[in-house]
């Protein structure tokens, strides 16, 4: 007779697994706004992952949201990945681009993080 | 016009707001609604299958609280029913005092009125509809009754599935309502706490020349939420993105033009984030660092502990003057 519960996969083996999943969890999409001069405001999103293609994905936003945009790259964002910066409160738009899974990237929606006010 | 000015007055003089958790109230309200209905179908079911000898008998089984016996809540249901017709009130009434008030939900504040009388409306809508389900269900589990279906049965008479020698498996469905129904028949308290509100002062913000903003009560703010100056305003600038100082009365100057709506929804989201229990929704919680640099929130109601994200600026990017000079 033989402890069934013992048998299986070592506990911290399975702990690695948990923390590189939580780690994939735990990053983020950030949308946050920024207020320039006047009513304009900046919007910029952070942490896209990097197996979609940026400037494909800016250059299909700018069209759809009507506004321009760019990417900033690593050197000036100082290890923040690739930001895309769009003009003007574009928060709720890009979010529902993100999630949107037949015109969009499809992402979870637990993944994407809002700020601002 | 004229009836807009009396309430921008009271807007104005108005000294406290509400943080009332609105799912928190929908929830309780659900959880009592569905034991109002049931109550009323074993009230009734019970008054036409069993003796007015058995009631005593299951009285007394209720008293000692401890018996899982499946005879049992009649007096308790009852009060239970007043209960909740309490707590909706209550609701109503707070609802009601508390007009344009912040919820802590994320509804706007625009056209608080309206809303409040759709809800109220709603909710008369949903307890009629109830009222008429609750007849319904009385009618089909009396016509039910001598079929005995699968997963009928009465589970505080103890018959169909919850008969002490049924052999048949209880699906997930039963088994998860009469938990909920034992629960909140032996916690009487648990459903009335939902409805608790925390309330702070709104916040008061007033334009410094043309592009700073004075967040001028944020001390007694903080005071109230018990969380450090400087915790709270790392907070509002890394979500507004922008930076600020504090003046010689120790209120604080924002770079930017910032309505009290705005800041309102950013303290909306730190006292969600690094106020509320969420085990058990209470703001009566402490801030301390942990070991690890991690920071951690511990409930003084219900003694949980878990850690909170650091706050972390994230990207921002030059706006400004400063930028033409760095590339110039």
């Amino acid at each position: 007779m033989s402890i069934e519960n013992l048998k299986t996969y070592d506990p911290f083996a399975e702990a690695d697994d948990d923390s590189g999943q939580t780690k994939q969890t735990q990053e983020y999409i950030h949308i946050r706004i920024q207020q320039r001069n006047g009513r304009k405001t900046l919007t910029t999103v952070q942490g896209i992952p990097s197996k979609f293609d940026h400037k494909k994905i800016l250059k299909v936003v700018k069209k759809e949201f009507a506004c321009n945009g760019t990417i900033i790259s690593d050197t000036e964002s100082k290890g923040m990945g690739e930001v895309i910066q769009l003009q003007g409160d574009q928060r709720l738009k890009i979010k529902e681009f993100l999630t949107n899974k037949d015109a969009g990237l499809g992402l979870d929606e637990k993944t994407i993080k809002v700020h601002g006010f | 016009m004229s009836s807009e000015e009396p309430s921008a007055q009271r807007r104005t003089s108005r000294k406290s707001v509400a943080f009332t958790d609105e799912k928190l109230v929908v929830d309780a309200d659900g959880t009592v609604t569905i034991m109002a209905s049931e109550d009323d179908q074993h009230k009734d079911t019970a008054m036409s299958h069993t003796s007015p000898t058995t009631a005593p008998v299951t009285e007394s089984a209720d008293a000692d609280g401890l018996d899982l016996s499946l005879l049992k809540k009649k007096k308790k249901k009852a009060k239970k029913e007043e209960d909740a017709d309490a707590a909706d009130d209550d609701a109503a009434a707070a609802a009601d005092g508390e007009e344009g008030a912040i919820d802590l939900s994320m509804k706007k504040k625009k056209k608080k009125k309206a809303v409040k009388e759709e809800d109220d409306f709603a909710k008369k809508l949903e307890a009629l509809k109830l009222e008429g389900k609750e007849g319904d269900e009385v009618a089909t589990a009396a016509a039910a009754a001598p079929v005995e279906d699968e997963q009928s049965g009465d589970m505080d008479k103890g018959t169909g599935i919850w008969q002490h020698d049924e052999t048949k498996g209880i699906t997930y469905d039963p088994l998860l309502s009469r938990f909920f129904a034992l629960l909140a028949q032996k916690n009487p308290d648990h459903a009335s706490s939902g409805t608790r509100s925390y309330k702070i002062p709104p916040p008061q913000c007033l334009r410094e020349g043309n592009k700073k903003t004075i967040f001028a009560n944020i001390a007694e703010i903080c005071k109230r939420m018990k969380r450090t100056d400087e915790h709270v305003t790392s907070y509002l600038f890394a979500e507004l993105g922008t930076s600020g100082s504090v003046d010689g009365a120790r209120r604080l100057v924002i770079k930017g033009r910032f309505q009290q709506k705005q800041i309102e929804n950013v303290l909306r989201t730190y006292i969600i984030e690094y106020v509320t229990c969420k085990t058990c929704r209470s703001p009566n919680t402490e801030l301390s660092k942990g070991e690890n640099r991690l920071y951690f929130i511990t409930c003084n109601s219900c003694g949980s502990r878990r850690s909170v994200q650091a706050i972390k600026t994230g990207f921002s990017a030059q706006v400004g003057k400063r930028r033409k000079m760095q590339q110039g």
